[in-house]
């Protein structure tokens, strides 16, 4: 599997949350041959099922990879004189709006400008400010009429951007967050193919991630996995950015550490990125993780989740920039996990207690 | 009363495993079961030992083991290191505090630069978190790694005793320590489990409330109950001012009953049940200024189909802050009156009608 | 129709305290539906059954009946009472505003002196109830309050407090008043505690776990003077809601609701809300997911004592509702 090629397509491809058809109809074409079944559910999720060779007498388990296919976007509100006014679908920064080509889906996918009043008919106090989301438009080219007969409020409008190699095997885009890790996911199921692995994955490309963990919350309440994986992009070190929250990019995929990382997840993947002498990054989170992880840790009676991060840079920008071997390494890193797991795969998750017979249970590795 | 080990104890949103061994073994010979679950809540069961309806209610008290703190997330060159909150933590009480850090309780200092080098400028402002270093005495990176790591947790290094009047006599008998969020309510809860009830008592010590009610969120679920009570040490302002405003609490006044909060309005059923059970028994009660704070019930009270729920606080100064203040009455009084409302609650209609202002 | 929503909207009920407004409507609806009963959490729970041979399946329809209000934080020495706002409530509205208490008491919102040019905070606010001291004050801390306006008829635009959401309920009260065929197993629910987070909603989709949701609540417009651009307008019809700030509606249905409209000759518009959400947001994330989307009322002046609806936007909600459920739903997108 062509990983460049894949992440690409899977960049310029369209998908805002809510309305992930496109992408997914993409995302089942590149993981067909490596899975079972797919499944789809009523918030739009694409659960695509791989099964792993559970020895007779023994229960199933299953994993669950999350990996978002939403791009955040924009959405008709209204068509006046032929121009059509915008909303933000998920966080988009208006400044980077002014003068980005975009494609509006309506009944045909249609090309379109945002466009900026001229600068010479502006006071040069205005000039400084960011032009606010309420006053940009896209034009179209076409008449009122002509643009009433082919959109409705309430269609989406991605960005249009064409996503290029940068030196270094780094590849720009747009919605490289968080295509990059369906791309890695996806990089997995081929690796897993060829490997022996016991335990079931349920590959999910979740929706509408960016409009509050949507897809994740319903897609986790029904398939009750016994263990789950976010992955998803974090912010990748540059100048001027806090050291503290930034991750170098083609450093290795970061591994996330707090309250939202349960602690024996956490250090099972170290192991699996140190058994496969891959380069990973602790990323330390104290609190929300902002990624689908926070909805799959407290599904139901509660799942084990471990958080994995894909460096990128000018995160929720057109010019979104990523490592591809970071990618690689990801799906690499899953790949060994899930390889690893076995029945007593779940021991590992219980906290002890003082007093506790299985003293083995509590020097397991796990800090719980 | 262990009041004086939880508050002590290192229990930091995502690391309250020290609070829970504690718990753990001062329960454990007054329950009938004691399990962990995948979040790391502690759910200890003791059954109905007085007589009740055939199937007893099962009833969910709860009081969280985390406590606000923070987490290193980088060790510099200098062998200083940069941390961030964990839980909600207001800036202006950060400088100049010491520090515990990690399992070996490793002592730091989060200083700053002396007054007498500050710009005028500068008296203005509150640092913010990430102006600030911990400053565990190591002079390089290797050095400090020696001994901590990144994303180990970090405390207030502080100690519990008692303040003000000696014990033993009349008066609040206050105390002073750290983490009274909600080492309070957890210490009510232990107590709570060593007495007989109709009912089916679950008793939750939750983890990781401070960073958005999560250990409740799953053991509500699995509980299951069909009514909870949460437990917590609240805000409590009864420090002088110029304009008449509410406290929110007093200390002194006795538990706090929520009416409501920003998380949850509570069952008027249960409040009522509390009420009545205050009058009868004497015991002094306050209610907590309604619209103030979030506590576990608010994700309780939505779980399934819905559960019944109250909160019920003991009133502590400065929470999320280095060093609170309750009184030991307060805390006692709390005991009292939850567990003589916890014996009525088999009598007391509390599922269907939200019930009624007038009754109050 | 309008005495329904002259005595639903007249009537109290601040989120928590929907006690009042749950009997009144159970007392409407008793004689159209097949059972009613109310959770743990204060929803009230209607069930009409499909008259087909065979159900469609289950189809929840919510309305909320609770109103924004306040909440009495405290009581001075005087008997001036302190509050808070329970759910979303503009500070602009309250100054001089009249508010009525469970018991029957009402207050009038004073304000302390404040520098003008600049709204004052709420906590700068109080209420006065008429006592003389917190000894004689009528009311307690704890207690909630509503707002306090009269129903006006001005033709064809209906004006009171709580349209949000008591018009949504007038809708499905009409809506099983004139109900002939359906095929679902109608969930006709009037959840509790929408203004403070979508409570009830939460607890009742969860419980019920329907084959579709759909809520019934106002949403803004765009036709006042320099107001916020929005494409809805009073007195276009139905609104079918396609994106708020809470929830994407599900394009499926989204797209039948549209067709349906369509068939039936019934005037619809199509609605993009920039902020806020309705009980649908809760319904959709229930269990293992819901398809779910929201038929709005367009609404003047939301969260203000005066809301004003058009009697054929109602209308057309009203017949929207009741030719949805004649037939299966077809979700397909």
């Amino acid at each position: 599997m062509d990983l460049l090629t894949a992440t690409k397509e899977l960049s310029e491809a369209a998908g805002v949350s809510g309305f992930e058809s496109e992408v997914q109809s993409l995302i089942r074409t590149q993981w067909e041959p490596f899975v079972d079944e797919f499944r789809q559910d009523a918030l739009g999720n694409l659960i695509a099922v791989r099964r792993g060779n559970t020895p007779a007498g023994e229960s199933r388990r299953s994993v669950m990879l999350a990996t978002h296919c939403d791009e955040i976007g924009l959405m008709i509100t209204g068509i006046t004189e032929g121009f059509l006014r915008i909303t933000e679908v998920g966080g988009i920064d208006p400044r980077v709006l002014p003068g980005q080509e975009v494609t509006v889906h309506g009944r045909q996918a249609v090309a379109g400008i945002i466009g900026l009043r001229p600068p010479h008919l502006m006071q040069p106090a205005e000039r400084k400010k960011p032009v606010p989301l309420s006053e940009l438009f896209v034009d179209v080219g076409l008449s009122q009429e002509e643009a009433e007969s082919l959109f409705d409020v309430g269609d989406p409008i991605t960005l249009r951007v064409e996503a290029t190699e940068l030196r270094g095997e780094r590849l720009t885009g747009k919605a490289l967050d968080n295509r990059v890790s369906v791309a890695a996911a996806g990089y997995c199921l081929s690796l897993l193919k060829g490997m022996n692995h016991s335990w079931d994955v349920y590959a999910v490309a979740t929706s509408q991630e960016e409009v509050g963990l949507r897809g994740a919350i319903v897609s986790t309440y029904g398939l009750m996995p016994d263990l789950a994986i976010a992955i998803d992009v974090t912010f990748g070190a540059a100048p001027g950015l806090p050291e503290t929250e930034t991750f170098k990019v083609d450093g290795g995929p970061t591994i996330g550490f707090g309250p939202n990382a349960h602690p024996a997840m956490y250090t099972m993947l170290v192991d699996a990125a140190k058994a496969i002498e891959m380069p990973y990054q602790m990323e330390p989170i104290p609190g929300r993780s902002g990624t689908d992880g926070w909805a799959l840790q407290v599904s139901r009676s509660g799942i084990p989740t471990a958080l994995i991060g894909i460096p990128l840079l000018n995160m929720h920008t057109p010019v979104e920039v990523v490592a591809i071997p970071d990618v690689r390494r990801t799906g690499r890193l899953l790949a060994e996990f899930i390889r690893g797991l076995d029945s007593s795969s779940l021991d590992a998750m219980t906290f002890s207690l003082p007093g506790d017979e299985d003293e083995e249970t509590a020097s397991a590795g796990a800090t719980c | 009363m262990i009041l004086k080990e939880l508050s002590e104890a290192a229990g930091v949103s995502g690391a309250e495993k020290d609070v829970r061994d504690i718990l753990a073994e001062a329960i454990r010979p007054h329950v009938d079961t004691l399990r962990v679950d995948t979040m790391g809540n502690l759910i200890a069961t003791r059954q109905a030992r007085i007589e009740s309806r055939e199937k007893p209610l099962r009833v969910m008290v709860a009081a969280h083991m985390d406590e606000v703190g923070f987490m290193v997330t980088q060790i510099e060159k200098s062998g200083l290191l940069k941390f961030s909150s964990v839980g909600g933590l207001d800036p202006r009480v950060l400088m100049s505090k010491k520090v515990l850090i990690g399992s070996n309780r490793v002592p730091g200092v989060i200083g700053g630069k002396p007054i007498h080098l500050m710009e005028d400028s500068e008296f203005d402002k509150v640092p913010s978190i990430d102006q600030l270093t911990i400053d565990i005495g190591a002079t390089s990176k290797e050095s400090a790694e020696a001994v901590i790591k990144v994303g180990d947790y970090a405390i207030f290094a502080t100690s519990f005793s008692p303040l003000g009047r000696s014990e033993g006599e009349n008066g609040p008998r206050l105390v002073k320590g750290k983490a009274f969020d909600d080492r309070a309510g957890c210490t009510v809860l232990a107590s709570l489990l060593q007495a007989d009830y109709p009912v089916e008592l679950v008793g939750v010590f939750t983890v990781q409330e401070e960073v958005g009610l999560r250990g409740a969120h799953v053991a509500a679920y699995s509980v299951d109950p069909d009514v909870a009570i949460v437990l917590e040490g609240t805000i409590c302002n009864d420090l002088p001012r110029d304009k008449e405003a509410s406290p929110v609490t007093r200390v002194g006044c006795g538990p706090a009953i929520s009416i409501a909060d920003r998380s949850f309005i509570a069952h008027r059923g249960l409040v009522d049940l509390l009420i009545e059970t205050a009058r009868q028994e004497d015991i002094p009660y306050q209610f907590k200024e309604p619209g103030m704070g979030g506590t576990d019930a608010g994700i309780i009270h939505i779980t399934r189909s819905g559960i019944p729920s109250v909160a019920v606080s003991v009133p502590s100064r400065y929470i999320h802050g280095p060093v609170s203040v309750l009184s030991l009455n307060d805390l006692e009084h709390t005991v009292a009156l939850v567990k003589a409302a916890i014996k009525r609650l088999d009598k007391w209609p509390v599922v269907g009608e939200q019930g009624n202002q007038e009754k109050r | 129709m309008k005495e329904i929503v002259q005595q639903l909207t007249e009537m109290y009920g601040p989120s928590g305290s929907e006690s009042q407004i749950r009997a009144l409507i159970a007392q409407m609806i008793d004689t159209y539906v097949d059972e009613t009963r109310t959770d743990a959490l204060g929803n009230l729970i209607a069930v009409k059954r499909a008259t087909t041979t065979q159900s469609a399946g289950t189809l929840m329809l919510a309305a909320h009946m609770d109103e924004i209000g306040v909440v009495v934080s405290y009581i001075d020495e005087k008997g001036f009472c302190r509050f808070h706002g329970v759910g979303g409530v503009p500070v602009q509205n309250l100054i001089g505003g009249r508010v009525l208490f469970e018991n029957g008491t009402t207050g009038v919102i004073g304000e302390e002196k404040f520098s003008s040019g600049k709204l004052p905070p709420m906590e700068k606010l109080y209420i006065d109830v008429g006592a003389t001291s917190r000894d004689d004050a009528p009311v307690r801390v704890g207690d909630f309050a509503g707002f306090y306006r009269p129903f006006v008829d001005q033709g064809t635009r209906w004006i009171a407090k709580s349209m949000d959401d008591r018009i949504g309920c007038a809708i499905l009260i009409q809506m099983l008043k004139e109900l002939e065929e359906t095929a679902y197993d109608i969930y006709a629910v009037f959840t509790s505690q929408e203004e403070v987070g979508t409570r009830g909603a939460v607890v009742s989709a969860f419980g019920i776990d329907p084959d579709i949701g759909i809520a019934i609540d106002v949403t803004a417009t765009g036709d006042t003077p320099e107001c916020r651009k929005m494409d809805v307008k009073l007195g276009d019809g139905a609104a079918i809601k396609v994106k708020d700030g809470g929830m994407i509606a599900h394009p499926g249905l989204r797209r039948h609701l549209v067709e349906t409209a369509l068939a039936a000759d019934i005037p619809y518009q199509l609605e993009v809300l920039e902020w806020g959400s309705t009980d649908a947001r809760s319904i959709q994330i229930a269990r293992a997911g819901i398809p779910a989307g929201t038929i709005s009322i367009p609404c003047r002046y939301v969260h203000t004592p005066s809301e004003m609806v058009d009697a054929g936007d109602v209308r057309a909600a009203v017949d929207l509702l009741l030719q949805v459920v004649r037939k299966p739903i077809n979700l397909a997108s």
